[in-house]
């Protein structure tokens, strides 16, 4: 078990966090001009690299919010953790 | 231990003195089949088989069957939920049950039932429809109730204060295992006898293209030529298609499998449990195989985290509490390409030549000779086979999704 570094929280066992797939993924900025194929790539692609990949983790047992780590799919280490960008989001 | 019976694992066939070839790859091949597992070996023998194609080169950057083929944990069942999905298994399921004489080779095939246990009203609910979706096509299914999974399967703890108990399960005789590694040489054997090209430490490592066909695969073996390529590489297929520049909806995750010690026949038939996230099956020589769910975040690192190996023992051992003391022996992960729809991605891409076979998850195995027959099939006549055409990439544009999440058995 590794320990992942919640930018509010520092580090805690992985078990606190829950996963949620590719960071930075925004909502079309003009839905109703999609196309089916541009739908699909929004709803159902996302990046599978090997190697780094920036992915969204909670820490759904302590603070419970969502922050972007960078972390490499081949050797599962964390290079990066940080506060989510503000991009994309309606305020 | 009885002297009646023949101790677990007597019954193992010796190995064979001579398994294939190791050839080097010549300049051109008519296929390029990319991938040495069970898929890409069962697509050369049916290649050969049903189509009369023998210059076909299978490239394996490992070993052959060395990596999801030798890591899984060969469950072999047909009891999915939707038409399309029944239709490929249960074409698998039958090829199976006549692959020891096709292959001229045992692989000690052996019937024993599945159990896949429901905990809760909604599983009852769930598992009813299956089973009655199941009969429709023709499979085998039945529901049972606590009393009669525990005469199936008499370890099994069907305590009411557990807890998950056990409401039920449905039941799929036909259902079976195989041994994983003689599947795989069987397949071998045969397509190196029919003079297919096995070709091992063989990465990979781009294409050559031409418009929109590709010329050559480059290897870490030189440059070979092709008429059309065939991807099997399972988990490692995003790697392979970001050398084409094509994306797929498919994201690769450890699936973590471990065994136990050798241990007197315990366990006469297959267990798995959705809600609880374990599986069980006791192997020919009797160690206990099982398997978890898939773990949560994408890795290629075929090792996943121990709290998924913590959590799936805790269900084993609440389910099977017989299997407390047994001792863990080793544990792996295999790397499973995973779907949206937990469907796989079977037929073109963007590529006229190149076919890609894909998104299996959890359920490759089992479709190791039906996907062979119908992805040599797709090969041979430039169209996907009608089981495999429901599986297209752009059935994620078109909406018609294949969701097996249900009869998928294993958390994707």
């Amino acid at each position: 078990m590794q320990l992942i570094h919640c930018p509010w929280c520092g580090p805690r066992e992985e078990v606190e966090f829950h996963y949620g797939g590719q960071a930075e993924i925004a909502y079309p900025e003009r839905p109703a001009e999609l196309s089916d194929q541009e739908w699909a790539e929004y709803v159902f692609y996302r990046d599978n690299p090997k190697g780094a990949f920036a992915e969204r983790w909670s820490h759904s047992a302590g603070c419970r919010r969502w922050f972007t780590a960078v972390r490499d799919t081949h050797t599962y280490r964390f290079s990066s953790t940080a506060k989510p960008r503000r991009t994309g989001v309606r305020v | 231990m009885s002297t009646e019976t023949n101790p677990p694992g007597a019954d193992l066939p010796e190995h064979p003195d001579f398994l294939w070839h190791n050839p080097d790859p010549k300049k051109t091949y008519d296929v390029v089949i990319v991938g040495g597992g069970g898929h890409g070996l069962a697509t050369a023998h049916y290649l050969v088989k049903n189509h009369g194609i023998t210059n076909v080169a299978v490239l394996e950057k490992g070993w052959l069957a060395g990596g999801n083929m030798a890591r899984n944990t060969t469950l072999i069942r047909s009891n999915y939920l939707w038409d399309e999905s029944a239709a490929i298994y249960e074409h698998s399921l039958k090829l199976w049950e006549g692959l020891e004489d096709d292959l001229g080779y045992p692989i000690l095939f052996s019937q024993r039932g599945v159990l896949n246990l429901a905990h809760t009203e909604q599983d009852i609910r769930d598992s009813v429809r299956r089973v009655e979706a199941n009969k429709l096509n023709g499979i085998d299914a039945e529901w049972l109730g606590p009393e009669e999974v525990k005469r199936i399967c008499p370890i099994i703890n069907i305590s009411e204060d557990i807890r998950y108990p056990v409401q039920g399960a449905t039941y799929q005789p036909r259902a079976g295992i195989a041994k994983h590694d003689y599947v795989a040489w069987g397949f071998a054997r045969r397509a190196d006898e029919a003079g297919v090209d096995l070709i091992q430490d063989c990465e990979v490592t781009g294409f050559t293209v031409d418009g929109d066909r590709v010329t050559g695969v480059r290897t870490s073996r030189g440059d070979i030529g092709c008429g059309t390529v065939a991807l099997c590489a399972a988990g490692h297929t995003s790697v392979l298609l970001d050398h084409l520049g094509v994306r797929a909806p498919l994201q690769s995750h450890p699936l973590q499998a471990l065994v136990s010690e050798l241990l007197e026949p315990v366990h006469p038939t297959i267990v798995m449990s959705n809600a609880v996230h374990v599986y069980v099956s006791q192997a020919h020589k009797g160690e206990l195989v099982m398997g978890a769910g898939v773990d949560s975040y994408n890795g290629y690192g075929q090792r996943g985290a121990f709290h998924i190996i913590e959590r799936q023992m805790a269900a084993a051992v609440e389910l099977f509490p017989v299997f407390a003391r047994a001792h863990l022996l080793r544990s792996w992960a295999g790397i499973v390409d995973v779907t949206p729809d937990a469907s796989p991605i079977i037929g073109h891409t963007p590529y006229e030549n190149v076919f890609v076979n894909a998104g299996w998850g959890t359920g490759g195995f089992k479709a190791t000779p039906g996907i062979g027959w119908c992805f040599a099939h797709t090969i041979a006549n430039g169209e996907p086979h009608p089981y495999v055409a429901p599986f297209s990439l752009d059935r994620f544009t078109t909406g018609a999704l294949v969701d097996e999440h249900g009869a998928a058995a294993v958390a994707h």
